[in-house]
């Protein structure tokens, strides 16, 4: 028996493969092999030693049951081992990419802005390019014949009737007026605008604004100053300063230029700021009593205030753009790519 | 532009640094764009006492030159240069115009220490044949030695370039501007003289106003001109202001004008006569322009007349009939206002914008219309030996009623968000010139005829003060408002959904022109008279509102196939309008290139018609609209769209849009594009999300095939499919497609994977065979085709 157990834990150490332990399971263990053999010739065995024979033999079965088991795993544990090692890539090969979309460069200026002005309650609500001379300029205190009609030379469809809005602030018209109940507003409006312009490096036919206003009772400059600080610290770092310089809009009263201190040389003077150390970027005031009167409000009981940014402008200065026409055509994929991805908070 | 000289004659700006002083005017809304400084550092008046020829050139000299506190070496080669003359020394670290620094030099070996000077050197004057003949500027006697030879002529200025909002105008003028320094530095303005001298002699011109567009009309005769040159200091001064002197009496309108802003006009008398009607002129009419010019009026247009035939434009330009020339003696003085909107129209009809007719149409102030006659006659009389008439023939139908604007402190610090106090108030309405009452807080605030651009709201003076004391006091304090948080309009939330998906689809986004041109309006239009035409285009590449975005994004594709860019996917969401004005938003997609890829593995997925179709049904089954959508070939497609690769896109019945390849006669590239209305998608309602239980019933698949007319298409086959296999077939899918050797070449053969299932029960295969039995029966009847045996 001894010699027995030898043998088996030589045979069962030393198979290689599955179909060896198979044959050798078969060999020992099968209805012939030598442990079912020896496990049958108990019935010859003197009654005395039958209980000795058959531990012997058990011993040997379980042996042999776990040196199988064991050489098993082993051997299976090799197979899948080859298996991966045959399966080796080389993993700096190219992927097989997934392309994400960009946004495109204004879109992404215009979704910022409006995250954060609808986390200060500003709805966004849009209006028509095609619009009528009446809310672009008639009752934005902007009387047929106004000098101020002259900055903004206008594409018009049908004389004195219609035209491609000009600017943005129609939208608050129409806001203003629809609002029968004439409760306080806050809204954002962006949008695409156009003037009689030449296109060069800085100046577009056809360009983007964004308008704020905000009708309520007792609003004031202060409120548009605090208003204007969130905007540029957003969009320009948190040490921008801002600055109001007095303006003229014939919509507001008081109007006044909105200016940030100087991104790129905090205010020492460089090319950006035209060493001023402040950049203009965008326009507001206190909206003008008549303009308040023309939409319905009273201006002896609500005030409000209304901003207004170009945003090809202001993506021109975050993101160092320097031809306004680069937004518009020929829209190289090179320049569209570089907006897609997230921009640092 | 404004010349600091000049201010100097109305308010005291002594000791003040210009460049610091147009900040100041800058911060209180008047911009200073540029401060030009004529100064010259290093500039002295010299005196040449040796003046010998240079021994190595025949034209040089050596002067020695007294500068005051020492004698310098400087050689010249000017031909008037000589002993005892003194004149304009550069000395080294002058820096003249052109950024040309002095330094001391060797000319031929001579040593120089300087350069003597005539004014075009300077910058100070055209540099003309005739200057540079004169050679160096000689300076008269009383020129101290040593001292700046600029201050000494007068021309050492400060000009100020403005660029002013349309409301403050008249700050191009020097008084208005002068109130405006008046007001920043709390200085009192001195008005100019107006003092005249008659003669006994009256007035004889009458005028008749025959048109409620002139409001105020002035005349004054001046007799016995003598026309000569300006002195100095009127041609320097309009110099600065970019006119060009002519002579004293036309020089000294333009000056007056710069001064008050108010436009005047000099007749020659003799040619005018005595009688002037203004009345608005006849269609047609006509009149020769000083310019030389004939133009033809019409009846928006005021004219100036003899009585009979119209002598000038009003607010526009004179007539050549009644110019003042080199011969005339006496003339005829205008002082007048206009209709602006009559001036505007007309100048801008006739492309004729003057220095005048700009500020006709910003509108002018009666005060100033009145003193600047008088001034005018001031002048003549002084720089032109004219001999003022008594008494001025005068139109008056000015409403002069004092405007007064009550506006309360409560008012001010409200709207401000200031804290004002009233010491505070008054004094900026003091610094103003702004006459007011006070009772307790409230001021009512008298408007000076001056400021035109002050309206009739409490707000007109908030801002005047608020400006004034500075907006950089304002403490910023957010609103305090009921918190909420905003929203998007619907369908703008709507749209940014869509555009967000098509990123995410990998597709990026341009934008581009909404304007293009008539070509272009042709091109993947079917009905391109259906456009808004601009009534005057600036440019005719920008001329047409587009009805499609899909020109453009082609525009967009070929530019970057040209720069070799690759796999090119871009959409655009735009507004469009057709010439009843209706709006539609849509968007638009082009394709170009592999959607995936991975060029060392070949396995590319270069877009074609069914990826195309895939990014569609994507955004489709985003919209929860799965099930309602078919795809169907179209021939009522743009010419630009492959007649065979194409389809429509239907949802319940309607055409939302289209996709397809782009013909090879439009682009010999594998080009895809599709424009869908987004206004259609957003009518379509959807039933918000309900969850359902999983069939736990086991589910049974069969596939067959069909041998069939390659012209049948998928669609019918799948329909007849549906309709056999009724509520149990839950699911049809093709796939396989054989065209090929084993087949007519007619045929093709389509294979499908269907679905049985019933969430109530087991189904047995005897149900199945009954549905199985009756799709093929079905299909081979209807569709005429042969089941396959496998």
């Amino acid at each position: 028996m001894d010699q027995l157990k030898k043998e088996i834990q030589a045979k069962l150490t030393s198979a290689k493969t599955l179909e060896e332990l198979n044959n050798l399971k078969v060999e020992y263990l099968g209805k012939k092999g030598i442990i079912t053999e020896l496990n049958s010739k108990i019935k010859e065995i003197p009654n005395e030693e039958k209980k000795t024979y058959g531990m012997k033999v058990n011993e040997l079965r379980t042996l042999f049951n776990d040196l199988y088991n064991q050489s098993k795993e082993n051997i299976e544990l090799e197979e899948v081992n080859r298996r991966l090692e045959s399966e080796a890539i080389d993993v700096t090969l190219p992927a097989t990419k997934i392309e994400v979309g960009a946004p495109h460069s204004l879109e992404k200026l215009i979704e910022e802005l409006e995250e954060l002005l609808m986390s200060m309650g500003y709805d966004v609500v849009e209006g028509p390019e095609v619009e009528k001379d009446l809310y672009n300029f008639e009752l934005l205190n902007l009387p047929k014949g106004h000098p101020a009609r002259d900055a903004q030379d206008t594409f018009y469809i049908q004389d004195d009737e219609i035209l491609l809005r000009s600017q943005t602030s129609p939208v608050q018209v129409r806001t203003m007026l629809e609002n029968t109940d004439k409760t306080p507003i806050r809204i954002i409006c962006p949008g695409k605008t156009y003037r009689r312009d030449e296109d060069d490096a800085t100046h577009s036919h056809q360009f983007t604004q964004m308008e704020g206003l905000l009708v309520d009772e007792n609003v004031s400059l202060a409120n548009l100053k605090a208003t204007f600080d969130v905007i540029a610290k957003k969009l320009f770092g948190e040490t921008r300063q801002t600055r109001f310089r007095p303006s003229f809009y014939p919509f507001t009263e008081p109007s006044v230029e909105l200016d940030i201190s100087c991104f790129n040389c905090e205010g020492k003077g460089c090319p950006i700021c035209k060493n001023t150390g402040w950049i203009t970027v965008g326009g507001a005031g206190m909206v003008h009593p008549k303009v308040l009167d023309n939409c319905g409000y009273d201006p002896e009981k609500f005030t409000g205030f209304a901003f207004g940014f170009g945003i090809e402008r202001l993506a021109m200065l975050k993101y160092g753009v320097k031809d306004i026409r680069t937004f518009y055509t020929p829209n190289d994929l090179r320049v569209l790519e570089q907006f897609k991805r997230k921009d640092s908070e | 532009m404004i010349s600091l000289n000049w201010i100097k004659d109305y308010v005291n700006i002594d000791g003040i640094d210009p460049k610091e002083l147009a900040s100041k005017i800058t911060k209180a809304g008047i911009n200073v764009e540029h401060v030009i400084s004529q100064k010259i550092d290093n500039l002295v008046v010299g005196e040449i006492t040796k003046c010998t020829s240079h021994p190595d050139s025949d034209h040089l000299h050596i002067c020695e030159v007294n500068i005051g506190d020492k004698i310098v070496q400087i050689i010249c080669g000017a031909s008037n240069v000589r002993e005892g003359l003194k004149v304009i020394t550069a000395l080294p670290g002058a820096i003249l115009p052109g950024n040309f620094e002095i330094k001391v030099s060797k000319i031929r070996g001579v040593e120089s220490n300087g350069m003597l000077c005539a004014l075009f050197e300077l910058g100070l004057e055209e540099k003309t044949e005739e200057t540079y003949n004169k050679g160096i500027t000689e300076l008269p006697n009383d020129a101290v030695v040593g001292t700046d030879p600029l201050a000494y002529l007068g021309l050492d200025d400060t000009l100020y370039e403005l660029d002013l909002n349309p409301n403050r105008f008249d700050c191009n003028n020097h008084l208005s501007f002068a109130y405006e320094i008046g007001a920043i530095l709390d200085r009192h303005v001195t008005m100019p003289c107006t003092k005249t001298n008659p003669i006994p002699e009256t007035n004889d011109v009458t005028i008749d106003i025959a048109t409620e567009n002139c409001y105020m009309y002035n005349a004054k005769v001046v007799k016995d001109v003598t026309i000569k040159e300006s002195p100095d200091f009127i041609k320097q001064r309009l110099i600065n202001a970019g006119m060009r002197p002519i002579n004293n009496v036309v020089d000294i309108s333009n000056y007056v004008m710069l001064e008050y802003g108010q436009p005047l006009h000099f007749f020659d008398k003799a040619k005018l006569g005595s009688h002037i009607k203004v009345r608005m002129a006849n269609d047609n009419e006509e009149i020769i322009t000083l310019d030389n010019q004939k133009r033809i009026l019409n009846k928006d247009d005021i004219v100036i007349t003899d009585g009979d035939k119209p002598v000038c434009i009003a607010g526009v330009m004179g007539g050549f009939n009644t110019e003042v020339d080199e011969n005339t003696k006496d003339i005829v003085i205008e002082s007048a206002i206009f209709n602006p909107y009559n001036v505007r129209y007309t100048s801008l009809n006739l492309n004729l914008r003057s220095e005048a007719s700009l500020r006709y149409e910003k509108g002018l102030n009666y005060e100033y219309c009145n003193l600047a006659i008088e001034r005018a006659c001031h002048l003549l009389e002084k720089y032109a030996d004219g001999k003022v008439l008594t008494g001025t023939t005068t139109y008056d139908n000015i409403d002069k009623k004092e405007k007064i604007i009550t506006v309360t402190k409560k008012q001010i610090n409200s709207l401000l968000g200031m804290h004002l106090t009233n010491e505070e108030i008054e004094e900026q309405l003091r610094k103003l010139s702004f006459p007011y009452q006070k009772e307790k807080d409230t001021y009512h605030v008298s408007v000076p005829p001056r400021r035109l651009d002050i309206g009739n709201y409490p707000a007109d003076i908030i801002e005047e003060v608020g400006r004034l004391y500075g907006y950089d006091t304002i403490k910023a304090q957010l609103p305090i408002l009921p918190t909420k948080t905003g929203v998007y309009a619907p369908k703008t939330k709507f749209r940014k959904d869509i555009s967000k998906h098509m990123r995410s689809l990998g597709l990026n986004e341009v934008r581009t022109y909404t304007l293009i041109s008539e070509e272009e309006n042709k091109e993947f239009n079917r009905n391109p008279d259906n456009s808004i035409h601009l009534l005057r285009p600036l440019i005719k590449e920008r001329s047409v509102i587009r009805t499609t975005i899909i020109s453009s994004l082609l525009k967009s594709i070929n530019y970057n196939i040209g720069r070799k860019n690759k796999d090119i996917m871009l959409y655009e969401i735009a507004n469009v309008y057709d010439k009843d004005y209706y709006e539609e938003t849509k968007l638009a997609f082009a394709l170009h290139g592999n959607y995936l890829h991975s060029t060392w593995q070949n396995n590319n997925n270069e877009i074609d018609y069914y990826l195309t179709k895939g990014i569609v049904e994507n955004l489709l089954d985003y919209l929860g609209l799965t099930n309602r959508y078919t795809f169907r070939l179209s021939d009522n497609l743009p010419k630009e769209i492959h007649p065979k690769v194409n389809s429509e896109i239907i949802i319940d019945n309607e055409v939302v849009g289209y996709i397809g390849k782009v013909h090879p006669m439009t682009s010999k590239y594998n080009i895809y594009v599709g424009e869908i209305s987004l206004d259609k998608l957003y009518a379509k309602k959807v039933r918000s999300i309900k969850f359902k239980e999983l069939n736990k019933y086991p589910v049974i698949t069969k596939d067959l095939a069909f041998i069939i007319n390659s012209k049948v298409t998928s669609d019918e086959i799948t329909k007849v499919i549906k309709k056999a296999g009724g509520r149990l077939l839950t699911n049809i899918e093709v796939f396989d497609v054989y065209h090929g050797d084993k087949l007519e070449t007619n045929q093709k053969s389509i294979a499908f994977h269907l679905t049985f299932e019933d969430n109530t029960k087991t189904l047995t295969d005897d149900e199945i065979n009954i549905l199985f039995n009756k799709i093929i029966t079905d299909v081979t009847n209807k569709c005429h085709a042969i089941l396959r045996d496998n």
